[in-house]
C-alpha cells in the first residue's frame, strides 16, 4: 500500500462514531492508553496544547462530562473556558447559529459542545472554523463516551472483537447506546440491546444489533453488561409502569447477572440510579464493576481526542 | 375588459375531454371563445394580441388544492403578492388557501379579507378554505354555513387534524346540509406527538423522534367510519403512506364519497432526504419510505389519489436554521408544482394528460370551482409550458431579487434538483400574469 503523509486521524471535528474506521478508533485508543499512565503520575501537565483555547459549551448541564473535558484540556496545557448556556437564555432569542458565530469570532481552537437536540452539534460545526467535539447531542451520539467505554473494555479484556456486549435499558433515548453500538460493531463485537419494547427504537435491528426483551436471555454469555440510566420522567407510567416493575424486570442484580459469563464486566455511563436500573450491591462489586474505571478512562480518551484534533494546528515536533 | 388574445401553434391539452392536438385558442372577454385546429391568425379580431406558442403545451391553468401564505400574522414568510406570483410562475391559476393564519380564517370577515387581498393582487385566483373549528382548536364548530356563504370552498383545520371523533362526526353531518367539503389532515395527533420525521431506521439512527406511518391510516380509517355514519363529503390531504392508499382505494370501491391528494414531495422524495438533519426536508406529513413513495405513485396512477397539491408552506430562514427537532415543518411548492409533477411523466409512470387531470380538472371539481378546463366558454386561465426545457431549482431561480419575484420564502426540498418542464406564460382570465424571462 502506498504510504501517504496523511496523519492517522485527519479530521477537523469529532461529531460522532459514525463514519470512523476501525483504524481511527484504534489510533485514538492507543493514544489514550498513554494518557492513562500520565494521569496516574503526580506531574500530569503537558504543554501539547499550550496557547490553544478550548471552550466547553454546554446547553444541557452535565457536571461530570464537563469536568472530564476541562481536566483533559488543562492537562494538555490548553486554556479552558466553560460556558453554560441554560435553555432560558436560548429562549431569549439567540439561536444556536448566532451563538456559534459569536464564539467563532473569539477564535477558539476547540469547541466541546453538548446540546439537547440531535444534530445540533453538527449544525454548529458548520458555522465555526475551529474543531468541534460532540459531547452529546440529543438522542444521537456521544462519541467520547463510546471511546472511553471501548478503552475500558480493551484494557480489561484485551480486545473488543468477538466479545458479546449487552446494552440494557433506555435504548430509545440514549446517545450513549447509539455511539456504543456503532463503535462496538465497527470493532467486531456482537451487540445485544435489552429493554422493554417501549424503550427500543423502531427498526433497532437495522443498527446491526439483536433486540431482546427478556433480560436473562439478553445477558446469556455476555462478556460486558452495559447499563443505561433511566431518566426519572420516563419511570412513572409513560414508558414503564413504575420503578419497582422496571427494577423487577430490567434492574441488574447478582441473580440476573448469573446468566452472563462468570467474568462479565459491568459498566454504566453514570450517573447511576441505584435501585432503578442497577442494584447498589452490583454497582459496588469491585470484582465486576468497571464504573470508576470508565470515569478514569474518560479523561484519558478526551485528552487523546483533543490531541488528535489539534495536531493540524501545531507545528510538527 | 382586456383585449382579445390569440394563441396559435400550441399543443392543446384538455384532460377533461382527452383533447391533445395542435391548434389555437382565441380568448375574448377573459373566456375561451374558440379552440381547436381551425383557430389561426386569420380568426383574430382587430387589436388582438397574438402569441405564437411554437408547438409548446397549452393546458388549463393548474388548480392547487392547498397552499398557505403568511398573511395575516406572518407577512415576512409570504404575502399575497409574493405567494400569488410564485403561483403563476408555477402555472397555478387557482389555489385554495389554508386557513391557519393569525388570526385564522374562522370568521366570514376573514374570508372576505382573503378575497379582497386576492382582488388587489390580481394574479392567481385565491379561494379561501375556512376552519372547521373555531380558532382551529378542535372543539367547537366554526360558522360553517356563513363561511360557505361568504365564499369558503372547503373546511379544514390545516395541518391540525380534527382529532375529536364527535366534533368530526358533527362537522361532516352539519356540512352535508349544504354539500360542504371537509378536508382532513389525516394524522392521529397523540400517536404523532413529538415526532419530527418518519419513524423507522433512519430516525432511529439519527436519534430523532418518529411519526409512525400508522398515525395516518388510523385517522383515515376512523374518518371513513364517521363518513358512513354522518354523511357528507370528505377529502384527505397529502396522503403519504402505502397503508393509507390501500384503505382509500377500498373505500372508493365501496362507493364512499371520499377523495384525496398527495404532494410532489411525497411523490419524489423519501425520508432519506432528512440525512444530515436537513430541515428543508422537515414536512408534515413526513417524507416516508421508498415503498410508501412507490405506493403513492401507484395510487396516483390508478386514480385512488385524485389530485396533486403543492402544500406550499413558506418558512423564513430563522424557522429553518435550527436543530432539526426545533425547526418548523413545511416546504414551499407553488412554483415547482408543475415541474416536479412532470418528473413522473418523464419517468414514464403516468401519461401527460392523466397527470394534468390531477392538477387541473380533478382538484377543480373537488372544490366545485369553475376552473381546470380548456374548452369553449371556460375562463381563460391558461398555462403555456415547455415540457422538456430544463432548469435547476436554486435559491436564485426561486427568489429573483431585482424583480422581487416569486415566493418570499425559499424552503424548497428540491434545491439543486434539475427539473424538465418550464412555465413559459401564464394567463388568468385572458390576462398574461407571468411570462418567463429570456
Amino acid at each position: 500500500m502506498e504510504r501517504t503523509n496523511e496523519p492517522p486521524f485527519a479530521r477537523q471535528h469529532l461529531l460522532g462514531i459514525e463514519g470512523l474506521s476501525a483504524a481511527e478508533i484504534e489510533y485514538l485508543l492507543d493514544l489514550a492508553d498513554g494518557f492513562v499512565e500520565l494521569n496516574r503520575q503526580s506531574e500530569k501537565k503537558l504543554q501539547l496544547l499550550r496557547g490553544l483555547t478550548q471552550i466547553n459549551l454546554f446547553f444541557e448541564p452535565s457536571t461530570r462530562t464537563q469536568t472530564s473535558f476541562e481536566l483533559a484540556g488543562k492537562r494538555l496545557g490548553a486554556d479552558v473556558v466553560n460556558m453554560n448556556v441554560a435553555r432560558s437564555s436560548v429562549a431569549k432569542g439567540e439561536t444556536l447559529i448566532d451563538t456559534a458565530m459569536t464564539l467563532n469570532a473569539m477564535h477558539p481552537d476547540v469547541l466541546v459542545v453538548r446540546h439537547h437536540e440531535s444534530g445540533a452539534v453538527a449544525l454548529l460545526a458548520r458555522h465555526v472554523r475551529c474543531s468541534v467535539v460532540n459531547a452529546g447531542d440529543g438522542a444521537h451520539e456521544h462519541p467520547t463516551q463510546a471511546l472511553l467505554d471501548a478503552l475500558t473494555i480493551r484494557r480489561r479484556k484485551g480486545r473488543i472483537a468477538g466479545l458479546v456486549v449487552a446494552i440494557c435499558g433506555d435504548i430509545l433515548h440514549s446517545r450513549v447506546a447509539r455511539s456504543n453500538i456503532l463503535l462496538l460493531r465497527t470493532m467486531g463485537a456482537k451487540v445485544r440491546v435489552v429493554a422493554p419494547p417501549t424503550l427500543l427504537p423502531a427498526a433497532v435491528e437495522s443498527l446491526g444489533v439483536e433486540a431482546v426483551t427478556d433480560m436473562q436471555r439478553g445477558l446469556e454469555d455476555a462478556d460486558i453488561v452495559m447499563m443505561l440510566r433511566l431518566q426519572s420522567e420516563r419511570m412513572h407510567g409513560s414508558f414503564v409502569p413504575s420503578v419497582r416493575e422496571y427494577f423487577h424486570f430490567f434492574g441488574l442484580t447478582h441473580e440476573k447477572l448469573r446468566a452472563a459469563k462468570p467474568d462479565a464486566m459491568i459498566m454504566h455511563p453514570g450517573p447511576m440510579n441505584r435501585g432503578v436500573e442497577i442494584d447498589g450491591v452490583v454497582a459496588d462489586d469491585i470484582n465486576r464493576s468497571a464504573i470508576l474505571d470508565q470515569v478514569e478512562m474518560g479523561v484519558a480518551v478526551r485528552m487523546a481526542v483533543l490531541d488528535a484534533l489539534t495536531r493540524r494546528l501545531r507545528a510538527p515536533a | 375588459m382586456s383585449r382579445p388574445v390569440l394563441i396559435v401553434n400550441a399543443r392543446l391539452l384538455d384532460p377533461a375531454t382527452g383533447l391533445d392536438r395542435r391548434g389555437g385558442v382565441l380568448v375574448v372577454g377573459g373566456r375561451i371563445a374558440e379552440i381547436g385546429p381551425q383557430v389561426t391568425v386569420a380568426l383574430a379580431p382587430p387589436g388582438t394580441e397574438v402569441v405564437d406558442a411554437r408547438g409548446l403545451c397549452l393546458a388549463p391553468g393548474l388548480v392547487d388544492l392547498r397552499a398557505g401564505f403568511g398573511e395575516p400574522g406572518a407577512e415576512h414568510k409570504e404575502r399575497f403578492e409574493s405567494g400569488c406570483l410564485a403561483a403563476v410562475a408555477g402555472g397555478v391559476t387557482s389555489l385554495a388557501l389554508l386557513p391557519d393564519t393569525v388570526p385564522p380564517i374562522d370568521d366570514p370577515a376573514m374570508v372576505e379579507f382573503v378575497a379582497r387581498r386576492a382582488r388587489q393582487v390580481k394574479l392567481a385566483k385565491v379561494y379561501p378554505q375556512a376552519a372547521v373549528t373555531r380558532g382551529l382548536e378542535g372543539r367547537e364548530l366554526a360558522e360553517l354555513g356563513l363561511l360557505k356563504a361568504a365564499g369558503a370552498v372547503a373546511f379544514t383545520d390545516g395541518f391540525k387534524a380534527v382529532a375529536d371523533a364527535r366534533v368530526m362526526r358533527r362537522a361532516l353531518a352539519y356540512a352535508s346540509m349544504f354539500d360542504g367539503l371537509l378536508v382532513q389532515h389525516p394524522e392521529e395527533p397523540r400517536l404523532a406527538e413529538g415526532g419530527v420525521m418518519n419513524e423507522g431506521a433512519v430516525a432511529s439512527r439519527l436519534g430523532l423522534s418518529g411519526i409512525p406511518s400508522a398515525a395516518e391510516v388510523i385517522m383515515i380509517e376512523r374518518d371513513l367510519r364517521l363518513l358512513e355514519l354522518a354523511g357528507g363529503r370528505l377529502h384527505f390531504a397529502h396522503v403519504s403512506t402505502a397503508a393509507a392508499v390501500a384503505v382509500i382505494r377500498a373505500a372508493k370501491a365501496r362507493g364512499l364519497p371520499v377523495t384525496c391528494d398527495t404532494t410532489p414531495h411525497h411523490l419524489l422524495l423519501t425520508e432519506a432526504e432528512v440525512e444530515g438533519y436537513r430541515t428543508f426536508a422537515k414536512v408534515s406529513p413526513p417524507l416516508r419510505t421508498e415503498a410508501d413513495r412507490q405506493a403513492v405513485i401507484e395510487g396516483l396512477v390508478d386514480g385512488t389519489i385524485d389530485a396533486i397539491a403543492s402544500d406550499h408552506y413558506p418558512q423564513d430562514q430563522d424557522s429553518k436554521r435550527l436543530p432539526f427537532g426545533q425547526a418548523a415543518f413545511g416546504v414551499i411548492g407553488l412554483q415547482t408544482l408543475l415541474a416536479a409533477s412532470l418528473a413522473l411523466v418523464h419517468e414514464g409512470r403516468i401519461g401527460l394528460l392523466d397527470l394534468l387531470r390531477r392538477l387541473t380538472v380533478a382538484p377543480a371539481s373537488i372544490l366545485g370551482i369553475e376552473a381546470g378546463r380548456l374548452a369553449k366558454g371556460a375562463p381563460a386561465d391558461l398555462v403555456l409550458f415547455d415540457p422538456d426545457a430544463q432548469w435547476t431549482v436554486t435559491e436564485k431561480s426561486l427568489y429573483s431579487l431585482e424583480k422581487s419575484l416569486y415566493s418570499l420564502a425559499k424552503n424548497t426540498p428540491f434545491e439543486g434538483r434539475i427539473f424538465r418542464g418550464k412555465v413559459v406564460r401564464t394567463l388568468v382570465d385572458g390576462r398574461t400574469v407571468f411570462e418567463a424571462e429570456g
